[in-house]
């Protein structure tokens, strides 16, 4: 059995070791807010034990040293003869931390040194004030099972099992053989206690037996052979000490026969009818599997390939006469609704619930607080909302960000907000939820809000245009240039005026908005909406020219047909147009990108415009043509070729040809950097 | 036919270790994340063996053991308990519930296989 190679499980018990550490962050977040069930001490218990195990497998001594601490002190939480003081908790969480750098080493193949000699000490420190030292069984148990010198070579075993002794699985003829491989075995059954047959209960165990073992070992490697049955047993092991000649025991000699019969016995009632049930049982214990990411990736790419072909099938039947194929268009028919179905099911795969973010700030908010001697509570609503792996992982920065923002600059001291009118404790509320075909995460605060007049001053003091009259949500997004920041002094938690600025282009890169809502005295709220995924994107698609150009459908408001009298030109060439009272720059998408226009749309005024929003501005483009409307499948271009500006991807017709997906934050952003 | 053997553990690295480990060793496996599931898989068909661990959520390894020992097919099948050295309390309460008996963590393979042999063997 030396060939087991059990390193293959390592990947497992890391990914695990860390899910573990995160419940019992929770767990012992929880309990210090006192909002802990009878449920989580446990939680937190069996986190701490299952990477005992573990790393005590892998031989990982240093992580199972330091687990095995902790759980002594929580096997004593549990018991309740240790109350969960702040204490206790500070030190349990220090212990996650370095339990977390721990399996990081060992995970990355550094040798497995020891943790943290300070964190050692606090939890040593803390066990030695126990009130009882759980430790020394064990101790106990390796004194009794070193081996001693000059020990006798033969033993007198008396065993009389208690009647009940099959009742928990064991078995005298077990315990035989297990003797025998210690040395010479002579049995001798006593059957005195037997009783007459029809007082016989067959389940039960009546025999004595009395070995007499040859075998130059320990009491107490004897007494482990009988160490499952102790209680349900009489036992004594006398040590012979001369050893007599080989004189056989009188009969009945019983190696094995006499006592293989209750055995017998008692597995008879169980054989009826259990094989033919053996081969039902066989579905999966766990509800969830591990896929390495490249694999679902791989089937989002093949399903975005299908797609494709489907969309392709779908433009070449248009032109096929419906009633002479009309099982051949049913077909297909089915086949697009396959497809979609097929495409949701396989994105689906990558969603998962934005908790993944959201529990990791309970510590951050905590910690925070407690550095900037400020009283925080944080509230989260919509954790089960899901997001695509992709979105998940970029957007943990940016909140990170925002929610430290929102303790260091939103929040106010407490002696400050109790002045104010205002609770002493601050909120800092997270909550996502589905909107349209997006996602809002929302990070808000009810502190002291943003200071317009002090941001205007700021800016105007870097320089940058600004002016009284700008609107509340321009002067909020200024926040968000680089080298501005609101804070009066620069902390080691934010204010560097680096943060906001990488904050918003991250989240525009995951073709992101973010919004800004504030009152003074009343806190702020920050907005982020982001796409469901990255994958896939509804689209507009429209012609100019022999180009076609995708429009996500999530900017677009209206597609309009102007009457020549509602565009204005200004000065030399800028166009404005004006739709219900409202003038909206107005661009031609052929001049964009340098493409033709047809010669027909070129010379009829009344062309079609396609109106956009992004960031709370608005932007109408000329085209065309509308083609359709459909879901897209996105290639990166920056990962094909590279970036090109207003382009922020491509995708394939159905036709085959390529179609870029148009920038329309870019576009708009451009177009109003050009007017200001 | 080989025999078949039931492991129960909430934690999947050491479920899956044991139960590879039986597997190498000729055994039928299957496998259960807590108590709950180990029973009701327990009670659709009959294994030899069951080997649980302790500590699980919903139902722990002690009431495993105790519901199991209440069922017909398994008054004397041998039940185990996958536990560490310090868990000498354990271990008591193990018996009580109807245990066999228990194997030590850390997790040896050959240990566990010599074990398996020997209860069920």
């Amino acid at each position: 059995m030396a060939g087991i190679d059990l390193s293959r499980f390592q990947a497992t018990f890391f990914a695990e070791s860390r899910e573990g550490l995160a419940a019992m962050e929770t767990g012992l977040l929880a309990l210090e807010a006192g909002s802990a069930d009878a449920e989580t001490i446990h939680t937190v218990f069996r986190g701490a034990h299952s990477i005992k195990g573990g790393a005590a497998t892998f031989g990982l001594r240093a992580i199972a040293d330091t687990t095995h601490r902790l759980e002594t002190l929580l096997d004593q939480m549990r018991g309740g003869k240790r109350t969960a003081d702040a204490a206790t908790i500070d030190a349990l969480l220090a212990a996650v931390d370095v339990l977390r750098g721990m399996l990081a080493r060992a995970e990355a193949g550094a040798p497995d040194t020891h943790g943290d000699a300070a964190l050692d000490a606090r939890l040593a420190a803390l066990l030695d004030a126990a009130p009882a030292s759980a430790d020394a069984a064990p101790r106990a148990d390796v004194a009794a099972t070193a081996p001693a010198a000059g020990a006798p070579a033969r033993w007198r075993i008396r065993f009389a099992p208690h009647a009940g002794l099959f009742l928990s699985g064991n078995d005298p003829l077990r315990i035989a053989r297990e003797l025998a491989e210690l040395g010479t075995l002579r049995t001798r059954c006593d059957l005195g206690a037997l009783p007459p047959l029809r007082e016989l209960e067959p389940t039960q165990s009546y025999f004595g037996y009395e070995f007499e073992l040859d075998a130059a070992t320990t009491r107490a490697r004897i007494a482990d052979v009988f160490a499952w049955v102790d209680g349900e047993c009489e036992l004594s092991i006398e040590a012979l000490d001369t050893v007599p000649a080989p004189a056989p025991l009188p009969a009945p000699e019983t190696p094995s026969a006499p006592l293989a019969a209750p055995s017998v016995v008692a597995s008879a009632p169980a054989a009826p009818g259990s094989d033919k049930r053996a081969g039902e049982t066989h579905d999966s214990s766990d509800n969830s599997i591990r896929v390495a990411t490249g694999k679902v990736d791989a089937l989002i790419n093949l399903v975005g390939e299908l797609v494709i072909t489907q969309a392709m099938l779908r433009q070449q039947s248009a032109q096929l006469d419906p009633g002479v194929h009309d099982r051949l268009l049913n077909g297909l028919a089915q086949l697009e609704r396959n497809t979609r179905d097929l495409q949701e099911a396989v994105m689906g795969v990558r969603m998962l619930p934005v908790e993944f973010v959201f529990s990791r700030f309970p510590r951050l908010v905590r910690d925070l607080g407690a550095r900037l001697g400020k009283k925080v509570r944080l509230r989260t609503s919509g954790e089960g909302t899901e997001l695509d792996k992709g979105v998940i992982e970029r957007i943990v920065d940016p909140l990170t960000h925002l929610v430290r923002n929102a303790i260091d600059h939103g929040l106010e001291a407490p002696e400050q907000r109790a002045a104010a009118g205002k609770d002493a404790t601050g909120c800092v509320t997270l909550a996502a939820s589905h909107q349209g075909g997006h996602i809002v995460i929302e990070v808000s605060d009810d502190g002291r809000g943003l200071d317009r007049a002090r941001i205007l001053a700021k800016a105007a003091e870097r320089g940058l245009v600004v002016s009284d009259a700008m609107s509340d949500a321009d002067v909020w997004q200024l926040i968000f240039h680089p080298g501005l920041s609101t804070a009066d002094s620069i902390t080691d938690v934010s204010g560097r005026g680096v943060g906001m600025d990488v904050v918003k282009q991250n989240i525009v890169s995951l073709g992101g908005v973010v919004e800004i809502d504030s009152r003074p005295g009343r806190g702020m709220r920050v907005r982020i909406r982001l796409p469901l995924t990255l994958a896939i994107l509804d689209g507009m698609s429209v012609a100019v020219g022999s180009e076609t150009f995708i429009l996500p459908l999530a900017y677009v408001i209206e597609a309009l047909q102007p009457s020549r009298d509602d565009v204005r030109s200004i000065g030399g060439r800028s166009r404005v147009l004006r739709v219900r009272d409202e003038h909206l720059p107005l661009l031609p998408l052929a001049d964009l990108f340098g493409v033709e226009r047809r010669p027909d749309a070129a010379v009829e005024a009344d062309g079609l415009v396609v109106v956009l929003e992004s960031e709370g501005r608005k932007l109408a483009l000329e085209v065309d043509e509308l083609v359709g409307q459909q879901q897209v499948v996105v290639k990166s271009i920056e990962s094909n070729y590279r970036r090109v500006e207003g382009i922020s991807g491509a995708t394939i017709l159905g036709d085959g040809r390529v179609a870029l997906i148009v920038d329309v934050g870019g576009l708009v952003r451009g177009c109003s950097a050009h007017a200001a | 036919m080989s025999l078949k053997i039931l492991t129960v553990d909430d934690s999947a690295s050491m479920r899956q270790m044991v139960a590879f480990t039986l597997r190498a060793a000729g055994y039928d496996v299957d496998e259960a994340s807590d108590g709950r599931i180990a029973l009701d898989k327990a009670r659709g068909g009959k294994f030899n063996c069951v080997v649980a661990d302790v500590n699980m959520p919903n139902m722990d390894g002690i009431a495993l053991i105790r519901e199991l020992r209440q069922l017909p097919d398994y008054r004397f099948t041998p039940l185990l308990m996958l536990t560490t050295e310090a868990g000498l309390d354990k271990k008591q309460e193990g018996k009580a519930a109807g245990a066999t008996g228990w194997i030590v963590k850390p997790f040896d393979p050959d240990q566990l296989v010599a074990t398996i042999k020997k209860v069920t063997g």
